[in-house]
């Protein structure tokens, strides 16, 4: 039997469909893939082989007796990172709090890929509630990178790239709340995106800071990401902020004179090679007969200090109401006041999710909020305003997704500032609500180089025309030998 | 000295008319439920839920505001507050907040009450009730643990807040009254039920600290909290103690206020807007499609009395001031249409049986007198079959058994005797009995009114009294 944990989602659904195989075949390899691998990587917090395997019977049922319903995503293996809630499925946020809280319901979003006969695998590592840029500060464990596994995998959603980098699944969801699923993408060389604000269903997400972040697909390729959009974008009624309208994203680059603005400043503030990987990027473009600009932007210093002010406070505030008392771990209330039983309780924070709440406090407190939510919120606009007069003359923007190359697992964990610094060129995408994508773009003494292309909202398509040119022309290795 | 008092009301209405809550399908009806049954993701803060708002409960606040006077923006917005204790799911309230630009339904206001006093609106604004504390033992410190009941959360709310103009707790009184004859009328909030509608209170002397009292449960304890508060604080002031500021809570069974446990007036709640529920745009056609299902408030309730019923702006307002008595005033009053003899019959004889003073389903629970008994006995004094204090004495009896007046005059041969010959042989009797009185009736001419009253008594209060004081100032005229 060929190996077919490799397949991509177009490949899988086809193999399927023909009866090259059997969705049970196909699963039982992923799940075997996982037991052998994910020792090495921890992607997964939960492997749910028994789900997994009755989805994957009804499914060949539904092909066998020819049913006309098979969905769009029938049998592909999907992993879904451990803060969007599966019913019946630990979703813990890879946190003590909820290490053993169990969703009564789906998220819309994995609703979706249910109805898409996608088949859940299981959930992902990720950082303690998304927060962190490298999947270290988890509570089991760190993920490892699938090129190096003494190096980061990347974060927050560092095991739903890692899983995909090493075939443990072919698709999987990320969120990103300032780049939680490009910049694992960049640093395990697969694709992720980042939709527009409004555009999937954030319904089931554990919300980390709520104006910012969107689920979104990581997949090996471009067109496994715009399958897994064609699933989960568009309006739920259970989510106020999503946007009336329907996904239809096609897998053929309909537009073929894109007009390229390279971020100057953040090709320039990034490390050499990727500097350098960058600027080949925009030649490739040019070759493909873009337009390429470069461009200079002036809000881009003022949003790291805005990002962390608004994702702080948002997150002081959702993290309330873990208080254990209605879900959450075993401690025996007993004898304890409540204000007391309350400390006790959240005391069980990891150490980022604390420095964010009490940050997010502090930026909320009485007389500060002026002084720096207030001015985020301020400098907010001032990015969207400057982004909107850009995307006038430009289709897509590029840069680079991370300013570093993936480093040692360890080496940043004590330097909160130095982490928070290599968020400098994502953030960009959350403040604004733009669509933006990483896609492998090189490597750097075997670490992988991520190229990132933002485009105005709900210009999606436009991401994916480019991303699938690009990928053509470039074709970059997306999984490494393990 | 005494000091002079300034009082601020923080007055919840719970939105009863509403079939679910403020931000989920849960019904919004939580009463006698199986505790944490009325619950959703949503409603309960699981992971991962988000709000999605009730329209139908911006509607209604936004009728509450127009009512009050307000002015409506807008647009409108929610902001969380931030606290932590055990019955708020989120650790943070839903609520609205005008600090940083006016976004609440409703915004500077104003009620006319008890006919010619006014009361400033500052603000209305919608939010989320929290759950509910259940402790076993009345005695707080024999509880080692509570009980906590998830129903109520997320129902939706509405605060009036006021100015701190209220001088006299029994001002305060009479526009809690008013108020809830407000929300009567619009039909929002069904001020009989248990917890409906609650009432915070702040009151200052002099221009000295405030203090904030909770934990009122009627609007008589609110009146009874703050004169109590006012009496302490003039006391304190005059030993010159220190007045802090500080929430004290009304001691329902001690009749006193006294100091909380927790420091809540130092709390934070480092309010910001709810990311998850976008700025809700309001505009024109909401205000207009609003003011066109508007139902009839109490103040024009009461010129349409005075006009169509010629009653007086006295009665009337008494009338409006509660909703359950105007509706029982209308309905007697399409049974017999004597609207003067029925207001009065209501305002003089039946409310002396109104005990408002404990909430319950209706003021008239445990009486037994509908509207057609009302009709039916001001018809038999009109008809000049009763006399008004039989008309009183038929009403306790109503009261009490539910029977029709008409059934028990005959029963109990109440009527009127108008014969002129019966009432003659009373004032004869009368007139043998009280010799000492006749005599003294020379010099005093009230003499003749208290014969009357022994000729009533005797008669049980039948006789007409015309007819008898005929008599009785022929016959002092005959003996003199």
């Amino acid at each position: 039997m060929t190996n077919l944990c490799g397949l991509t989602t177009k490949q899988v659904t086809l193999g399927i469909k023909n009866r090259d195989f059997s969705a049970e075949e196909y699963i039982c390899q992923i799940l075997d893939r996982i037991e052998k691998i994910d020792v090495k990587i921890n992607a997964f917090i939960t492997v749910d082989k028994k789900g997994a395997l009755q989805k994957a019977q009804l499914i060949d049922r539904k092909i066998h007796n020819r049913e006309q319903n098979i969905g769009p995503l029938a049998g592909v293996a999907v992993g879904i990172k451990d803060n969007i809630n599966t019913n019946g499925l630990n979703t813990t946020c890879a946190s003590k709090m909820l290490k053993d809280y169990v969703s009564p319901y789906d998220a819309t979003t994995v609703k979706r890929l249910r109805e898409s006969d996608a088949i859940v695998v299981g959930k992902l590592n990720l950082d303690e509630f998304a927060m962190g840029s490298t999947t270290e500060f988890s509570n089991n464990g760190p993920t490892h990178n699938p090129w190096n596994i003494d190096y980061v995998a990347g974060g927050s959603s560092g095991g739903s790239a890692a899983s995909v980098a090493a075939l443990e699944c072919a698709v999987s969801l990320g969120s990103d709340t300032g780049g939680s699923i490009r910049c694992p993408a960049s640093f395990c060389s697969v694709v992720g995106l980042k939709p527009t604000y409004g555009s999937v269903s954030r319904y089931g997400l554990i919300s980390y800071a709520n104006s910012l972040e969107q689920i979104g697909p990581i997949g090996k390729t471009v067109s496994d990401v715009a399958m897994v959009m064609n699933a989960i974008a568009g309006k739920d009624d259970n989510d106020y902020t999503t946007l009336e309208w329907v996904p239809k994203y096609t897998l053929h680059p309909t537009k073929k004179n894109i007009r390229v603005g390279l971020v100057k400043q953040l090709v320039e503030g990034a490390d050499q090679a990727i500097s350098k990987c960058i600027y080949n990027a925009m030649d490739l473009f040019s070759k493909l007969d873009f337009e390429c600009e470069e461009i200079s932007m002036n809000s881009i210093r003022y949003s790291l200090p805005s990002y962390y002010t608004i994702a702080m406070a948002e997150a002081s505030s959702n993290l309330a109401r873990y208080d254990n008392i209605r879900y959450g771990f075993d401690l025996n209330p007993d004898g304890y006041e409540w204000n007391t039983y309350f400390s006790k309780v959240r005391s069980n924070f990891g150490q980022e999710v604390k420095r964010r709440i009490i940050i997010g406090s502090y930026v909320l407190s009485a007389g500060y909020y002026g002084k720096y939510y207030l001015k985020a919120q301020m400098l907010r606009s001032l990015l969207k305003r400057e982004l909107k007069s850009f995307f006038k003359q430009y289709d897509i923007l590029i840069a680079p997704t991370m300013p570093v190359l993936p480093f040692k697992i360890g080496e940043k964990i004590d330097d909160p500032l130095k982490m928070y610094l290599i968020d400098i060129d994502t953030v960009i995408a959350n403040l604004s609500g733009i669509p933006a994508m990483s896609i492998p773009a090189g490597f750097h003494n075997d670490l992988p180089i991520g190229l990132q292309i933002m485009a105005n909202e709900l210009q999606e398509q436009t991401i994916l025309d480019a991303a699938m040119l690009f990928e053509k022309a470039s074709n970059i290795q997306r999984s490494p030998d393990l | 000295m005494i000091l002079a008092a300034n009082i601020g009301l923080e007055i919840h209405c719970q939105l009863t008319a509403l079939q679910s809550k403020l931000f989920c399908s849960c019904y919004s009806d939580y009463r006698d439920k199986t505790p944490n049954n009325n619950v959703c993701p949503i409603c309960s803060g699981l992971p991962g839920s988000l709000p999605l708002l009730n329209q139908k409960a911006v509607e209604l606040a936004g009728m509450v505001s127009l009512a009050l006077g307000c002015k409506v923006p807008d647009k409108i917005m929610f902001y969380r507050k931030n606290y932590f204790y055990p019955d708020l799911p989120k650790n943070f309230q839903l609520t609205q907040y005008n600090s940083y630009g006016i976004t609440s339904i409703g915004v500077d206001g104003k009620l006319d009450y008890d006919g010619s006093k006014k009361a400033v609106i500052r603000r209305v604004q919608l939010e989320e009730d929290p759950g509910r504390l259940i402790y076993e033992n009345n005695n707080n410190n024999a509880n080692s643990y509570t009980l906590i009941d998830y129903n109520r959360a997320g129902v939706a709310l509405i605060e009036i807040v006021t100015e701190p103009n209220f001088t006299d707790p029994k001002h305060v009184r009479m526009f809690l009254n008013k108020i809830s004859s407000v929300v009567q009328h619009l039909g929002v909030c069904d001020t009989k039920l248990e917890g409906s509608v609650r009432c915070d209170a702040n009151v200052s002397i002099g221009s000295k600290r405030k203090v904030e009292i909770k934990n009122v449960n009627s609007f008589k304890e609110v009146e009874k909290a703050l004169s109590y508060e006012i009496t302490r604080q003039n006391t304190m002031s005059l030993h010159d103690i220190e007045i802090k500021a500080e929430t004290r809570h009304w001691d329902d069974l001690r009749k006193i206020t006294k100091q909380a446990r927790t420091k809540e007036e130092e709390q934070d709640y480092r309010y910001f807007p709810e990311p998850d529920i976008p700025t809700i745009i309001l505009g024109n056609e909401f205000l207009s499609s609003l003011k066109a299902i508007m139902p009839e408030l109490p103040d024009e309730r009461k010129i349409r009395f005075v006009t169509d019923y010629e009653l007086s702006e006295h009665m009337a307002q008494v009338l409006i001031e509660n909703k359950e008595m105007s509706d029982f005033f209308e309905l007697a009053v399409s049974i017999y249409s004597s609207p003067k003899e029925i207001a009065n019959s209501i305002i003089t004889d039946l409310m002396a049986f109104i005990d408002d003073s404990e909430q319950k389903a209706s003021i008239l629970s445990g009486l037994k007198i509908e509207p057609k008994h009302v009709a039916d006995l001001v018809k038999l004094v009109d008809q000049n079959t009763i006399n008004r204090n039989t008309a009183k004495m038929i009403l306790k009896q109503i009261i009490k058994t539910g029977e029709m007046p008409s059934q028990l005059v005959i029963k109990t041969n109440a009527s009127k005797i108008d014969d002129t010959g019966a009432i003659a042989e009373a004032v004869e009797s009368i007139f043998i009995r009280e010799k000492s009185a006749v005599i003294d009736a020379k010099n005093n001419p009230n003499v003749a009114n208290f014969l009357l009253g022994k000729v009533m008594q005797l008669t049980r209060g039948r006789a007409d009294p015309k007819i008898a004081l005929n008599l009785i100032t022929r016959k002092l005229t005959e003996s003199n």
